[in-house]
């Protein structure tokens, strides 16, 4: 039990380095969704599935689908700077 | 204040602050202890006011008031996001009739970019799942009291279904959605009810927010007092918010363009 919990802290660990590494932001919107689930895991195997809920809708759908549209806004009014 | 200033009084902050954490953290049970000594009373007074989900008991019959500032914690989140995505001057929002910036591919995405319709499967995999979703959102906010879940992760869940129309690319679909129902006065609502829910307790002499109504049989789906009425007004609050929330969010890319002499 103890060294399932160690495990899934360290990808916890591994997964936010990970979101933090990716540079590219649509990439990153889908890290972060990945970074949600592995969270949603370690609630898991405390033992507080209400927690895990929460983190897994809330992280891995909502969060990363308002950073998604607001990156492509972004990258769509930097088009339309281009073409000026 | 210069920069060196700064660093000096962020470095006193932060050492008095990891001194303090430390110092408290020491007093707490261990990690993995065996002996909770607020976990054992939170489970009793659960028990005793028939709520099987102990979790749903602390949120909304023990600690509601707090629970009370974290819902209104999203309201204001989500006036301020219609704040500041109100529509700006040198913005307007383009009439559903003009459809001249798309390449309409049949899939009607008003206001997509040219060829963004979703792959079949994604659009198949999209509306399989929205009844599902919605249909396991009510569940959560049925059974707060009763397992895990409750209105929070409820309402985020049968938001989240909605939007499944979203990845399937019947943009608009969802928009009709969104608008057919008043969503904002919905969110008002939720909140009011559990406010007044809780001041309905201040009738019968009672604090603010106790528990105050029969509590019936251990496991019932009406049971537990408060707590499943609660839960529903936390429910309708949360879906309502979310829904302006990522509606005014995807309005934004998808909706108002800005206003300038585009060929």
């Amino acid at each position: 039990m103890t060294l399932l919990v160690d495990l899934v802290l360290v990808l916890v660990g591994a997964v936010g380095t990970a979101v933090v590494l990716q540079r590219e932001a649509t990439a990153q919107a889908l890290v972060l969704a990945e970074f949600g689930l592995a969270f949603t895991v370690l609630a898991l195997v405390l033992q507080a599935p209400d927690v895990a809920l929460s983190l897994f809708l809330v992280g891995s759908t909502v969060v990363p689908l308002l950073v998604l549209v607001a990156v492509s806004k972004r990258q769509e009014s930097n088009q339309q700077e281009a073409q000026k | 204040m210069s920069t060196r200033t700064r660093l000096v009084v962020f470095a006193v902050g932060a050492l008095v602050l990891a001194v303090a954490y430390v110092a408290a953290a020491d007093l707490l049970p261990g990690f993995g202890a065996t002996s909770h000594p607020y976990g054992s009373r939170a489970v009793n007074a659960a028990v005793n006011h028939r709520t099987p989900n102990s979790i749903s008991s602390v949120s909304f019959d023990q600690r509601g008031f707090d629970t009370l500032g974290e819902e209104f914690i999203l309201v204001l989140s989500v006036v301020g996001t219609m704040l500041l995505l109100r529509e700006a001057p040198g913005e307007e929002e383009e009439d559903a009739g003009s459809g001249d910036d798309t390449g309409d591919d049949g899939a009607g995405g008003q206001g997509r970019p040219p060829g963004a319709s979703p792959p079949d499967a994604v659009r198949l995999a999209g509306y399989l799942m929205l009844p599902l979703t919605c249909l396991v959102g009510g569940y959560l906010v049925a059974h707060g009291h009763l397992s895990p879940g409750g209105g929070f992760q409820g309402g985020v869940a049968l938001a989240t279904g909605v939007h499944l129309l979203y990845l399937a690319g019947d943009y608009q679909a969802l928009d009709r959605f969104r608008t057919l129902p008043p969503f904002e006065v919905a969110e008002a609502v939720g909140a009011g009810g559990f406010v007044a829910v809780g001041a309905a307790a201040l009738l019968v002499g009672a604090a603010f927010l106790s528990n105050v109504l029969p509590k019936g049989t251990w496991l019932a789906l009406v049971s537990a007092g408060t707590v499943p009425v609660l839960n529903v007004a936390a429910g309708v609050a949360v879906v309502s918010g979310l829904m302006v929330l990522l509606g005014e969010f995807l309005e934004q890319t998808l909706v108002v363009r800005e206003e300038e002499g585009s060929p």
